[in-house]
């Protein structure tokens, strides 16, 4: 039986693009065990929003993360939609779609680089990257930034869509198409490429589904799950496409997922250039505020799905808002997924699931109380209140 | 003489580490675009380092949260001597959005001595191509 070492990697490592800590144990080259520390990245923007009113809070929420700002402001625009019982117009919810789908396609061009890089494959990264320029182009012409793009606002968007920006969006799908269907080639023949991610951060479909996964990530282990169809928002109750499973359960099928999906998008922004609605894109009249009340909204975001709840008190400023980025659903699955392979699979399984770190770093935990020098809450007192709080309010016994 | 090739050599061929102390990725994804060919930075020599050890020049993006600060420091204490940093993006600067936050310490040049400054939320890779380029004027 060999001795049992401690790797540390992180905060500061070169298979990390963010700071998080992850302790591996060690036998030879075996991974038996993994554990993380997440709260590098912790801003307190949950708290910042509590004293911002509805539209300042939306520029804090965009920059939760820089990869999927508009979805973080779709969700929660969604949730305070709910809240005022405001009708978004049609073409509102069109465009909002539409750059959705193109933040998709560049989230999911920029992982498929990085997991190139990982595996020592820079020419695909190189190449990817490129290609990603395609449409960063046209997000930049329509929101006027090329990542924050602050495109969404409550009751609609706040740009209009051109008929001539809409032909240059047209025009790049093609193209785009032609050269997905290449990466999936890479992926799916080129022997080394295949070596290299085929059996690694194996998760099984009921694993998958015990840890709760979510995107791309569950879909891969063969979980059919996606908000866009099971929970219809925005205008996607409208589009025909596809939700891409594979059987895989490997990074390899990630790889596939992921490059089938971004088909998938390049189809629905055709759909939806093609049937854009005439009219107001943003609702004419919203009250500044908002009801008491509480709302959940989902979104499907390029890593999954994405939770925002907001709570009001009937004031200008939302009371509560929490959000559950998809990377959290995801982490503990993929520290377990690297149990069992090698040390040298370490940055392509934990890349795998897209991880974004300042998406997760929702709260940091004071581990002891520096008044009364005590732990503040432990874990079991903190279950028992989850579950004593059920039973007086709800009657639930567990 | 060997002065003058030292030089020569730090100004042609920067080696870069970019170290996220917080950032919401945006700064983090225009930092690797401006590396890639569509911007090319390496066409100034500009090179992305694993190690602080082997690094000229940190980049760093995000206001600095209370976490990272002591790591930050250290890595800035790795770096063999002559050292630049560059606060990328606003909130590297001065906080940005998020200054004022508990957790946050507003910019990072609280926590180590800051050469250079770009602003912008985020920043443009071509601000930041003009950005490594006027630090290489002043080199």
């Amino acid at each position: 039986m060999p001795e049992t070492i401690h790797l540390p990697m992180g905060p500061q490592h070169p298979f990390l693009k963010e700071p998080v800590k992850f302790d591996f144990d060690i036998q030879g080259e075996e991974i038996v065990g993994a554990r993380m520390n997440i709260g590098y990245n912790h801003r307190g923007l949950e708290k910042l929003c509590e004293d911002r009113n509805y539209y300042q809070c939306m520029y804090i929420l965009e920059r939760i993360c820089g990869i999927c700002s508009h979805s973080h402001t779709t969700a929660f625009c969604q949730a305070t939609e709910k809240l005022l019982g405001l009708e978004v117009p049609k073409r509102g919810l069109y465009l909002r779609t539409l750059v959705c789908e193109l933040e998709r396609l560049h989230s999911h061009l920029l992982w498929l680089g990085v997991a190139a890089h990982e595996v020592g494959f820079d020419t695909l990264f190189m190449l990817v990257w490129r290609d990603r320029e395609l449409v960063m182009d046209p997000l930049e012409e329509i929101s006027g930034n090329r990542v924050n793009y602050a495109f969404n606002t409550i009751g609609g968007v706040r740009r209009d869509l051109s008929e001539e920006q809409r032909k240059k969006i047209l025009a790049i799908l093609q193209p785009l198409i032609d050269r997905l269907e290449y990466y999936a080639n890479i992926g799916s023949n080129e022997p080394s490429f295949e070596a290299r991610i085929r059996g690694v951060g194996k998760l099984s479909k009921e694993h998958a589904i015990e840890m709760c996964t979510v995107g791309p990530f569950a879909r891969a282990s063969g979980v059919d799950r996606d908000s866009r169809r099971d929970a219809p928002h925005a205008a996607y109750p409208d589009l025909e496409f596809k939700v891409i499973t594979n059987e895989e359960c490997d990074v390899f099928g990630r790889v596939l997922v992921r490059v089938l999906e971004m088909v998938e998008s390049c189809k629905m922004i055709k759909q939806i250039l093609d049937a854009l609605p005439e009219g107001e894109f943003v609702a004419p009249k919203v009250m500044r505020r908002v009801p008491a009340g509480t709302a959940i909204s989902y979104y499907e975001a390029p890593r999954g799905e994405d939770i925002h709840y907001v709570r009001s008190n009937g004031s200008e400023k939302p009371e509560r808002v929490k959000v559950r980025a998809p990377t959290l659903a995801n982490l503990e699955a993929a520290c377990e997924s690297v149990v069992g392979s090698l040390v040298a699979d370490i940055p392509i399984a934990i890349a795998s699931i897209d991880p974004c770190y300042s998406c997760t770093d929702r709260t940091t935990i004071a581990l002891t109380d520096r008044r009364r020098g005590r732990r503040v809450t432990t874990w079991g007192e903190l279950r028992q209140y989850g579950i004593d709080w059920y039973r007086r309010n709800r009657g639930a016994h567990f | 003489m060997f002065e003058g090739l030292k030089r020569w050599a730090r100004k042609k061929s920067p080696w870069v580490l970019h170290f996220n102390s917080g950032a919401c990725n945006a700064c983090d994804i225009e930092i690797l675009a401006a590396l890639m060919p569509h911007f090319d930075l390496e066409r100034f020599g500009v090179l992305l380092k694993a190690t602080p050890r082997h690094a000229d020049v940190l980049l760093c993006s995000g206001p600095a949260t209370r976490q990272v600060a002591p790591r930050l420091k250290r890595i800035y204490e790795q770096m063999p001597e002559p050292k630049f940093v560059v606060a990328v993006g606003a909130c590297a600067c001065s906080g940005g959005a998020f200054r004022g936050g508990y957790n946050i310490l507003d910019g990072v040049d609280q926590v180590i001595p800051v050469s250079a400054y770009i602003p912008g939320c985020p920043i443009k890779p071509e601000a930041l191509i003009d950005g490594v380029a006027k630090l290489l004027g002043k080199i």
